[in-house]
């Protein structure tokens, strides 16, 4: 049973605001929506929710439903980013689009192209799905910190993930650039890679937060 | 020619090591400091240079990576071009990176500067199998691009062209029609003059630059009010890391830029200086490279050469038996007051003291040290040390880079401590001054000592063992209690390269001009001090101070002079030691002591000087006491230890 765009995005608010912001159930006005909304009655319907009031109340039959859809929102704005290098209010729009189409295997097929990420482009978490658990199991890995590469290996910059933009700053107009390709040298005494025809050296501390599609 | 005359003004800009410095010489023919260790040339050199009867005046500006600037020499570097009006900027890159260093190209174009492209380094790319088509790069860019090879001179006459016949003309790169919107946005909003065109003013806002930031607040008014409110709503609207798409837009039209401009050749041999390179930078072969670089350059040219041979032909046929003999002649001839007669020629004189120890010891140590660090330097190897020792030193609350100040050091710890500011942190700063102070010995004192010691084996390996522990345990501690933040190592690593002969000699001269110009006044202060003791017999008073601790140290009274000069001359302490060591007065365990604490102890009084200018007076004065504590309780510990082992008895 598919549910209309509409009532995913209102179930995609409520897990929002009951299991990220600590609420028991979130008001009508945060969802945007009236008591008269065709897709609360929807999802009222199928008892995923409840409504007292003018509060909307999650129902545990729901909750499966709804943090799919919160995966699937976030796993779609992870694509307009990273693959698609769509960002910005065109790509959110899209990713917005998007979300409702993840649907039949087609979000497992993209959490897999995108290895399977913890975290949207905002920073929030993206619910674990089936593919993720699987993954994790078989130990599998596609993009991994500059730490993991033997020397001798080579791949493409997927993305810097350290949170101090001086560093961030720094790497990138070194030309340690995603998308570029580096070929790791030495592991030891420190990192040190080639980009293009520059060599570097980098610490441990900076190599992990250095991330590799291995080619 | 006065500084003030507005003569029109070239400035070279560019990442470090594109051979920025070798153009300016090229065109200028003035001395400027050539280096290829990223980021050494703090300063900026100016010179003038003539075109077609036109007179320029030429800046070579810090290495820059991007107008957005992270260090203090990328600060003045953006300093410059934010400030003074040139007639032309130099963009000079490195032909082997010129995709990695174009977008910095796109911003100066962007910023309205009247640039021109010296794609510099051809040979060396060319010999990577690298071919540029440098017309149609100079067509696609529609600014003036001229290839060149500085090392030899090759594209010298087109710069030359290119500066004279420079027609200002605006190229345009366009980005993502998302971003210009944004661009156009906040830079609509700009109303002030600014020397930076104002889409590149808004690019830097959206990025966050502070300095920009308070300039615009500066230069708007209350009008900046609106300025500040567009910028936090494009960063909030599209909560992504703008730094990062925008250095991904300028990657894709230097991309577009270089399709069809730069054709490579595949499959090539190593050169042999990338095969010594990873030689040097892996552990089992590297160490042994460094232990010979030490034993030749070091050991050999500045020890036994510098610091034997020289120093002997100057200080003793020179001054001991020329100038010397002849001042003291004279000043008995014609100086009838004593004080002044001990104040010029006497035993602390200026003459015989002073200046007869700065030029005749000292300047033959330390310029050959110099001359050494030169070579070493422009072979690029100081990265590569860099990068061998950076685990050790993250340990000791340092990192790889500051290599440069503790190798220094060993030339000379208060030309060190004055390099210590390339330290990107306060926190390093500071360790690394502490660690100067304490257990670094400068050329001087470790040739003394050297000499000293090498009659007793055991003293030697003893004296050894403590300072490098003392250094290690210090840096450790320090790491510990100094706040601030961990540092990090990243660096570029420069090709190995054979030094230019012409380079090095200006390098040397210009850091023995340094040295003489900020040292020698101090040795002057030093020797008017002593006098002045020696005269009110402070000098005495202080001698009796530390005859007590003497005694605690088991050693003779008369070395308590040894430590009261060790302070105003760093190796005069040690050359007392060497006096009471040929006299007989000091046991094997006496010497270990004595030499130990003395290397530990005090720093020089123009290292102090310069601890107090480079961190201030509190922070000196703690170091001051904390090494003095230091060394006289490890001299007590050490004495007690060997005595109680019989290790050397």
């Amino acid at each position: 049973m598919k549910l209309t765009p509409k009532a995913e995005e209102i179930l995609e608010a409520l897990w929002i605001a009951t299991e990220e912001e600590g609420e028991n159930s979130a008001h009508l006005s945060t969802l945007g929506v009236g008591p008269e909304d065709e897709g609360l009655a929807e999802l009222s319907r199928l008892a995923y929710v409840e409504t007292r009031g003018e509060r909307v109340y999650l129902r545990p039959e729901g909750r499966p439903e709804a943090q799919m859809t919160v995966r699937r929102h976030r796993l779609s704005e992870r694509l307009m980013m990273d693959i698609l290098d769509l960002k910005g209010a065109s790509g959110n729009a899209r990713a917005c689009e998007l979300e409702h189409l993840l649907h039949h295997g087609v979000d497992t097929k993209i959490c897999t192209l995108l290895n399977h990420p913890t975290t949207c482009p905002h920073g929030k978490p993206i619910p674990p799905g089936e593919c993720c658990r699987k993954a994790r199991a078989a130990g599998s890995v596609g993009v991994v910190a500059l730490t993991e590469l033997k020397a001798g290996q080579q791949g493409e910059i997927a993305y810097l993930a350290t949170s101090d933009p001086q560093k961030m700053q720094k790497l990138m107009s070194m030309g340690v650039l995603p998308g570029n390709n580096l070929s790791l040298g030495r592991t030891f005494p420190s990192f040190i890679f080639k980009v293009g025809n520059s060599e570097f050296a980098v610490d441990e501390d900076l190599a992990r937060e250095i991330f590799i599609r291995k080619g | 020619m006065s500084a003030e005359s507005p003569l029109p003004r070239i400035a070279l800009v560019g990442n470090p090591n594109v051979g920025k410095s070798v153009l300016f010489n090229a065109l200028t023919g003035a001395y400027s400091t050539v280096s290829n260790y990223p980021g050494t040339s703090v300063e900026v050199s100016r010179g003038h240079c003539e075109i077609d009867g036109v007179r320029y005046e030429v800046l070579d500006t810090p290495g820059m990576y991007s107008m957005l600037p992270i260090t203090e020499e990328e600060r003045v570097a953006r300093e410059i071009l934010l400030h003074e009006e040139s007639r032309v900027v130099l963009h000079v890159v490195d032909a082997r990176n010129l995709e990695r260093m174009l977008p910095m190209t796109l911003q100066l174009v962007e910023a309205g500067l009247p640039v021109i492209l010296v794609v510099n380094i051809l040979d060396e790319a060319e010999r990577l199998g690298m071919t540029i088509d440098i017309p149609l790069l100079q067509e696609k860019l529609g600014l003036p691009v001229i290839g060149a090879a500085m090392a030899r001179k090759r594209g010298l006459k087109e710069v030359r062209e290119a500066i004279a016949g420079y027609e200002p003309r605006r190229a345009v790169f366009g980005y993502d029609s998302d971003l210009e919107r944004d661009i156009a946005r906040v830079a609509s909003l700009l109303h002030g003059e600014y020397r930076l065109h104002s889409r590149a003013i808004a690019l830097l806002l959206l990025q966050r630059d502070e300095e920009i930031c308070s300039l615009v607040a500066l230069t708007e008014g209350e009008h900046s009010v609106h300025v500040e409110k567009a910028v936090n709503e494009i960063v909030f609207e599209r909560r992504t890391d703008l730094h990062l798409r925008i250095s991904l837009e300028r990657r894709r039209v230097c991309k577009g830029v270089l399709e069809g401009v730069v054709t490579q050749r595949e499959g090539r041999e190593k050169t042999f200086a990338e095969r010594l390179s990873d030689l040097t930078m892996n552990p089992w072969t590297g160490i042994p490279i460094l232990l010979l670089i030490l034993y030749l350059g070091l050991y050999q040219f500045v020890g036994v050469f510098g610091a034997g041979t020289v120093v002997d032909f100057l200080e003793g046929t020179i001054f001991e038996e020329g100038i010397n003999p002849w001042l003291v002649e004279a000043a008995d001839r014609h100086l009838r007051w004593y004080w002044l007669h001990e104040l010029l020629v006497g035993e602390y004189g200026i003459f015989t003291l002073a200046m007869r120890y700065a030029i005749a010891l000292i300047l033959p140590i330390v310029g050959t040290f110099f001359l050494a660090f030169s070579v070493i330097e422009d072979t690029g190897y100081f990265p590569r040390l860099a990068l061998m020792v950076d685990r050790i030193f993250k340990r000791i609350g340092l990192n790889g880079r500051a290599v440069i100040p503790i190798v220094l050091g060993f030339g000379c710890d208060t030309m060190a401590t004055m390099v210590t500011r390339t330290l990107e942190t306060i926190r390093e700063r500071i360790i690394a001054t502490v660690l100067l102070a304490l257990a670094i010995p400068c050329s001087a004192q470790l040739g003394v000592i050297l000499g000293l010691l090498s009659g007793e084996a055991g003293t030697l390996i003893v004296w050894t063992f403590c300072i490098a522990g003392i250094f290690l345990l210090v840096g450790f501690l320090a790491a510990q209690v100094v706040p601030g933040e961990r540092p990090m190592f990243y660096m570029e690593i420069p090709p190995l390269r054979m030094p230019q002969p012409r380079n090095v000699l200006v390098k040397t001269y210009t850091r023995m001009q340094m040295y003489f110009l900020e040292i020698l006044p101090l040795f002057i202060i030093a020797s008017v001090v002593l006098w002045a003791g020696k005269m009110t017999g402070l000098l005495q008073g202080l001698v009796d101070l530390l005859t007590p601790v003497m005694r605690m140290l088991g050693l003779p009274e008369e070395a308590s002079a040894a430590f009261i000069f060790g302070f105003f001359r760093r190796d005069f302490g040690a050359a007392g030691l060497y006096d009471l060591h040929t006299g007989g007065l000091l046991s094997p365990v006496q010497l270990a002591v004595a030499a130990v604490t003395l290397t530990l102890f005090v720093p020089c009084v123009a290292q102090f000087l310069m601890m107090k200018k480079e961190r201030g007076w509190k922070v000196s004065l703690a170091i001051f006491a904390f090494v003095t504590i230091l060394a006289f309780t490890t001299g007590v510990t050490l004495n007690f230890v060997l005595n109680a082992t019989g290790i050397l008895g």
